[in-house]
């Protein structure tokens, strides 16, 4: 039993959750903007990957990826993005109910007092929406955590992480040892990345009813 | 001479229509009109936050809006000072940075100096480093219309700041308008129910039904013997 692969799995899943939060956030703030043209149909192909299969989002990631050679296909990097792809939905809405939950007065008012659009979002917007934008990304860190498909189509099941050796993440390496017949090895694996996943989950819980309760 | 004058064309999707032509000197003009008659809008159009299909706003010659000549001076740019309904505190701020938060002409060394002073100004010192969430009725609205004033307005907009308070806190925040409207001399519009509060505040009366102004004048010239 090593735990390689759950160190393997929080690196990945930290750096996704990093740039899914970037990424979904602007997209979030975008997609907030009424006047945007084709608003629907972009949320839609941002929330794609919340309906298709992994492997179908494997699949469209590897080709288009696959155009700059192995830079970004069969390792770390790769897994990297095949996790940030898969929650990057979960960020962007999340996100977008706790922009949505900073009451309108309050901007107004911002703007009333002389703050530029650029200020309005640095002192009120974004402080307010804080317990959502904290949510979101959790939920991200939680859903590239526990990424299996789109990761073995784009990355393959083995590679180098930043300073650990050749291994799986966590999902696959979890799967690799049940089938090969090591049922202790798969079960405190599973047993540990179902109590962190539910950690996460719990806390976001947590943050997402702050937002409802505010006064 | 710092007036406010306006003119504002508007349709909005709902069948709702506002054409309104108004004229403000300093002082205190209340505007008064059922719920929907369109009083809220206009306090929109002046602050920049509602786009009307036709108008022209100048406040002391200066021309915020003229829609015929591609005008519209963006909201932050507008010398305001705008009292929401709700307030509109910044809940994460204490009330003294709710204050500084509107004072951009103020060197940053003296801004918490100046808000302190404001805030002890309108009875609410002892509030500057709390926030919003443990005020009541009648110190948020201190709390409210020191940061609006805060910004040495050419025009102040107030809507019914005043509808949720008890009759008493109501008639010593209308004393304390009152003698900052006298001091500011620049117009102060006054969204308002109440006929009592208008009677005693207002120098003007402008009366609005379903988008039009119905009537304008001294409050005695607008406002029914006996009307409540």
């Amino acid at each position: 039993m090593t735990w390689a692969p759950l160190l393997l799995s929080l690196e990945i899943a930290t750096i996704a959750m990093i740039v899914s939060l970037v990424v979904g956030s602007g997209l979030a703030l975008l997609l907030g903007w009424r006047k945007l043209p084709a608003r629907d149909l972009v949320d839609a192909v941002v929330s794609a990957p919340l309906v298709l299969p992994p492997t179908v989002l494997g699949y469209y990631l590897f080709t288009a990826l696959g155009v700059f050679g192995t830079t970004f296909v069969f390792n770390f990097r790769g897994a990297v993005i095949a996790a940030t792809v898969g929650s990057l939905p979960l960020v962007v809405r999340t996100v977008r109910v706790g922009l949505e939950s900073v009451e309108p007065n309050l901007v107004a008012a911002a703007r009333t007092l002389g703050a530029s659009p650029a200020r309005v979002l640095a002192t009120v917007t974004l402080p307010l929406a804080g317990p959502g934008i904290a949510a979101a990304a959790m939920l991200g860190f939680a859903r590239a955590l526990g990424d299996y498909g789109i990761t073995q189509v784009v990355a393959s099941a083995h590679f180098e992480g930043i300073g650990i050796p050749y291994t799986s993440p966590a999902s696959i390496y979890m799967y690799d040892q049940f089938i090969g017949g090591h049922e202790d090895s798969a079960r405190a694996m599973a047993i540990v990345t179902t109590i962190l996943g539910v950690a996460i989950l719990f806390t976001a819980n947590r943050l997402t009813r702050r937002l409802y309760h505010r006064g | 001479m710092a007036e406010l004058a306006c003119e504002i064309e508007l349709h909005r999707g709902d069948g709702f229509a506002l054409a309104v032509e108004l004229r403000c000197p300093p002082g205190i003009t209340c505007v008064m009109g059922a719920s929907g008659s369109g009083k809220s809008t206009v306090l929109g159009v002046l602050a920049g936050l509602v786009v009307p299909d036709r108008g022209r706003v100048v406040v002391g010659g200066d021309v915020w809006l003229d829609r015929d000549k591609g005008v519209d001076l963006p909201v932050h740019h507008r010398r305001l000072a705008y009292v929401f309904q709700g307030l509109a505190l910044f809940p994460h701020m204490s009330a003294r940075h709710n204050v500084e938060y509107g004072m951009h002409d103020v060197p940053r060394a003296d801004r918490p100096a100046k808000a302190r002073a404001l805030l002890a100004r309108l009875g609410v010192g002892h509030l500057a480093e709390r926030r919003p969430r443990t005020f009541s009725g009648g110190e948020a609205q201190r709390v409210a219309l020191a940061r609006a004033l805060a910004r040495s307005p050419k025009l102040v907009l107030l809507d019914e700041p005043f509808s949720a308070l008890d009759r008493d806190l109501r008639a010593q925040l209308v004393a304390l308008v009152r003698e900052l409207a006298t001091e500011l001399a620049v117009p102060v519009v006054h969204v308002t129910h109440s006929v009592a509060e208008a009677r005693a505040l207002a120098d003007r009366v402008v009366r609005l039904d379903r988008g039009k102004v119905v009537a304008a004048g001294a409050p005695d010239e607008v406002l029914r013997v006996g009307e409540d």
